[in-house]
Parts: structure tokens; sequence; C-alpha cells
């Protein structure tokens, strides 16, 4: 435990990948996560690993597959094109069982978009991102405590169930600065056990194969089940929410990262003006807390999701409802933010004035 | 109560390292803050600025739509910020390089000839120490005390001497404000 320290967003990021035992990271710069390739260029070779500024995206990820190969903690990250380039490298660790950390601080897109902070790649992470059939890891950050102290917890879940973690964060969250409190112990990578996968040198032990192929008939579709298994799994064990407010809710805003922090002030808003707003923020993407959303559903009638998106996540929502509630949307797209003046008058537009459901857009 | 404040300046004049300051300060005092930088295509010699918000309750977002109080140390950051400053707020701008004074009438303006303060005690450089001095000489979002402990945190390499002079600069800006005609 730790004395607070004001950081910056992407170096708590990398600092609290440090200290969960990450020991490789390769990189290519993109803002607006450059400081955390900066951060690791000197912190890394400090704690006794290695930091590698690959050629290209599609390298570091690669490198990072070769890596997570040998059971070391490592990580990649970078900001939405560069994301893009790495589902190629994302769809085989994950066809190959491999734990790894992939950081997305998210900016304006499609395409090459802008540098601000957004939501946009919501589906991206949440949907595996690159071909094939598989899941990922997802938590949400909603501020640089959590930035800090993720990272751990994505390494447990990671090595447990032999999948990809990510971290989605956003422009915001990555550049601004506040205060944080690391919650956990350093953990020291030598006092982890190797993982019976790992490959290594070989004294003698069965050999081991880490790849994401099998050509044999009905192999293939063995090795997608068991995975599949795992899945489940996490789904009954690993979801995280946060709740606000919900007990005497009338309405229940759905946000996450920093949509989930400027709802917060539009839902104080709408109380002061007797509104009764509560929130439901989502920590893991997935697995999404779909199991949550339809118990509360017994209660709150109307849900708003506001996300800075053209609408991703209202689909979760509505899948998880299954009709059982009114579903609203606020969205914010192109890299802008929403004002808690702006989330109030959606509020009172569907508390006060019946607005139309899905029809609340920015 | 709340602040909210927008820096802004020259790259190198150290706009962004006096927000952290001030932030340091009030995580000192166990208050809640952020900062948070512009960013992007920013160079030494361009515009630049930081907004830094500090608060007894959690902060929404670190993005300020309307500021309590805009410090500007150049004229395009005058220009540029100076009609976001919500009415009744406060302006402080360096008046040692900017010469025409702001326009607005519903807010409280203090002109602080920052260099020429900063280079009584040896040089310009610490315009921007006297100027958050100025600030918290009339808005005491932190106490002096703080500032001086964010010091050594924010620039752990300073000697005791460069920490001295900073410090002098900070309380120069300080007591120019307070004793400020309204």
């Amino acid at each position: 435990m730790s004395e607070k320290k004001l950081m910056k967003g992407n170096e708590a990021l990398a600092e609290g990948a440090v200290r969960a035992g990450c020991r490789f990271f390769a990189g290519y710069p993109i803002t607006p996560q450059n400081e955390v390739p900066e951060y690791m260029s000197w912190r890394m070779p400090q704690a006794g690993g290695a930091f590698v500024q690959a050629e290209s995206e599609v390298s570091a990820i690669n490198m990072i597959y070769g890596a997570a190969a040998t059971g070391v903690r490592c990580m990649t990250s970078s900001s939405s094109p560069g994301i893009s380039l790495k589902q190629e490298g994302l769809s085989y660790c994950a066809g190959a069982d491999l734990p790894l950390l992939i950081a997305n601080v998210v900016r304006g897109g499609p395409g090459l978009g802008n540098i601000a902070g957004a939501q946009g790649d919501y589906w991206q992470s949440t949907r595996g991102g690159g071909h094939g059939d598989y899941r990922i890891f997802v938590m949400a950050p909603n501020g640089v405590n959590e930035m800090a102290n993720f990272p751990q917890k994505c390494y447990e879940v990671a090595y447990k169930y032999r999948l990809p973690a990510m971290i989605l964060a956003d422009g915001i969250i990555g550049q601004m600065m506040e205060p944080v409190e690391f919650l956990y112990p350093e953990i020291d990578p030598k006092t982890l056990k190797e993982p019976a996968w790992a490959l290594g040198v070989n004294d003698g032990r069965e050999k081991r194969r880490v790849n994401s192929y099998d050509l044999r008939e009905g192999f293939l579709e063995k090795m997608v089940l068991a995975r599949a298994k795992r899945y489940r799994e996490i789904e009954e064990n690993e979801v995280l929410y946060e709740e606000k407010m919900l007990d005497d809710a009338e309405i229940a805003i759905v946000a996450y990262g920093t949509s989930a922090r400027v709802s917060i002030a539009g839902m104080k808003l709408a109380r002061e003006n007797g509104l009764k707003v509560g929130l439901f923020r989502p920590i893991t993407l997935w697995p999404f807390p779909k199991a949550r959303i339809l118990e509360l559903s017994k209660r709150v009638k109307k849900f708003l999701v506001v996300e800075m998106s053209m609408g991703q996540m209202v689909e979760d929502v509505q899948l998880s409802l299954n009709g059982r509630a009114e579903v609203h949307l606020h969205a914010s797209p192109g890299a802008s933010t929403m004002t808690a003046a702006e989330l109030y008058k959606t509020l009172e537009n569907i508390m006060k004035k019946g607005a139309k459901e899905y029809a609340a857009a920015k | 109560m709340r602040q909210a404040l927008i820096i802004a300046g020259f790259g190198g004049q150290g706009v962004v390292k006096a927000g952290i300051l001030l932030a340091t300060a009030a995580m000192l005092e166990n208050k809640h803050c952020t900062h948070f930088p512009s960013y992007g295509a920013e160079m030494r010699g361009g515009t630049t600025n930081c907004s830094v918000i500090i608060s007894p309750e959690e902060i929404a977002s670190p993005i300020i739509n309307q500021p309590d109080t805009i410090i500007a140390m150049n004229t395009p950051s005058l220009i540029k910020f100076e009609p976001q400053l919500k009415s009744g707020g406060l302006l402080i701008y360096n008046s040692s390089l900017i010469p025409t004074p702001p326009s607005r009438t519903d807010v409280e303006v203090i002109p602080v000839p920052a260099n020429e303060l900063a280079e009584k005690l040896g040089a310009t450089r610490y315009a921007n120490m006297v100027i958050i001095g100025a600030y918290i000489g009339r808005r005491k979002v932190v106490q002096i005390g703080s500032l001086k402990n964010s010091l050594s945190i924010v620039f752990p390499k300073f000697n005791a001497e460069t920490a001295s002079i900073n410090y002098q600069a900070m309380e120069e800006g300080r007591k120019f404000s307070e004793s400020y005609a309204k």
C-alpha cells in the first residue's frame, strides 16, 4: 500500500502493469497513449524487464504473441487505429489461449478520426475484434485510479482462464492527472508459478504446444468448445459493476468510463430537480453485467444509455433487458463529450415529456 | 467550493507545470482534483493550456466548459479564453506581455506583471510561479504551504536554493494580488 500520487492516466496504467508483474512491453507510438511506451521505455529496464519500440503495431502484437507463449506477463498498448492493426495478432493470441494485456486509449474514429477521447471502439472490443469465434476480457476504467489498479485484475483473469485481457480507456482518461493509490502489493514475477503450458527450455518434460490451429478432423471443434466453457465460467464469476442511487430510482442511467463520470453530475442535477435517477456502471464490458441489468428491470422500468459513440453499448442493454423495460439513448459521437446539463435535458424529456424510446440523441 | 480554472500561455512558460503544482497541492489537502492538458500538435513557442479542477466532491469530467478563473500568460491565450469565462469569474493576466487589457466588464480582472516580478528574483522563468501565487492570493483554493510542499514532489531534482526562489516567486504573486486594489 502506498501514499497518494498525482499521475497521468497513461503513466498510471504503465506503472500499474509493472507492479502487476509485467516484464515485457512492445508498442508503437500513437496519440493519445504515447506516455505508456514513454514510461515503459525507462521503467521496464529498471524493473528488470524488456521494452521494445516495434516498427509497427502488427509487429508489436506479434512480439506479445511470442512473449505470452513463454508465460511472461506482457503488454502492448495503442489507440483506436493502432488497435485495429493489432486485431489479426489478437485473434491468433486468443486462438492460442494466451494471457496478455492490451490497452486501448480510444480516440475519435472511424479511420484516422481525431485525437480526442471517444468510446467508438465498444463493439470492436466486446465482440472480439479480429476474425474467428472468440472473446477477450474487457475492463473499462473511469479514471486514473482505476487505470493504475486494473492491470492486476486483468492479469489475474487472463492467466486463470487463458485469454487476452483489454483495458478500454479513452483519450480523456489517458491524458488527465488525478491522485492515485495502488491498492495491491507489488507482484514479483519471480514468485509466480510457471504456467503448465508455457514454452521455454525443454529439459526432458513433456512436449508443449502453443498455436491457434489444428487441421485434424474434429480437433478444432474440441478446442473451441473447451474455450467456450471457460468463457461461460468468466460470465458466471468475473462480472464487475458499480451502482449509485438505484434504490429509489425510476430511471437508471447505464454508462461506462468517462461517460459514467459525466452521468454522475447529470444524475445529481436531475435529483436536485426532483427526478429519481440512478446510475449503473458496467466495469467489465465483457462479460457484460446482463443478469444484474435484467434483475434491475423488476423495479426500474426505464433505462437511459449514455455513451460517447452513436449507440453501441445500448444494444447490450437491450439484449440484457429483452424487452422488459424502456431503453433510451443519449449519444455523443465524433469524439464529443456530453455535459451534465445536456443529460438533464434528456432525462427531463423522458420523465416529464414522455420522449419516445430510443429517440433521445444529442 | 469547487473551482475550475484554465491556465494558458506560450509553450515553455510552464503553464502545464503550474497546473500540476496546484493539483498536487490540492491532493496534499485531500481534496478532489483533476489536471487535463491540451495535447496533440503542441510545441515550444506555440500556445498551450491546462484545465485544473479542485473540489470537495468527486469531479465528473476534467474538461471545463465554463471556467471560474482564467489565467492568461500571453495575448493569444487571453483572446481565446476570455469569452469562455463565467460571469463574475476571475481573470488574471500577465500584464508584462499583454499590452491591451481585457474587455469584459462582468468579471474581476487582475493584471499581474508576472515577468517583471519574476525578473526581480533573477529570471523570467519564475513567471508561472508568480501567477499561481497571484491566483491563490485571490482564491484560497489551497494553502500556500501546500503549494510549497508540492514543489519538491513535482520537481524532485530542485536543490534547496532553486526551490526557495520558486517559493519566493509564489509569495510575490500572492502579495501582489492580495494588495491589488479592488
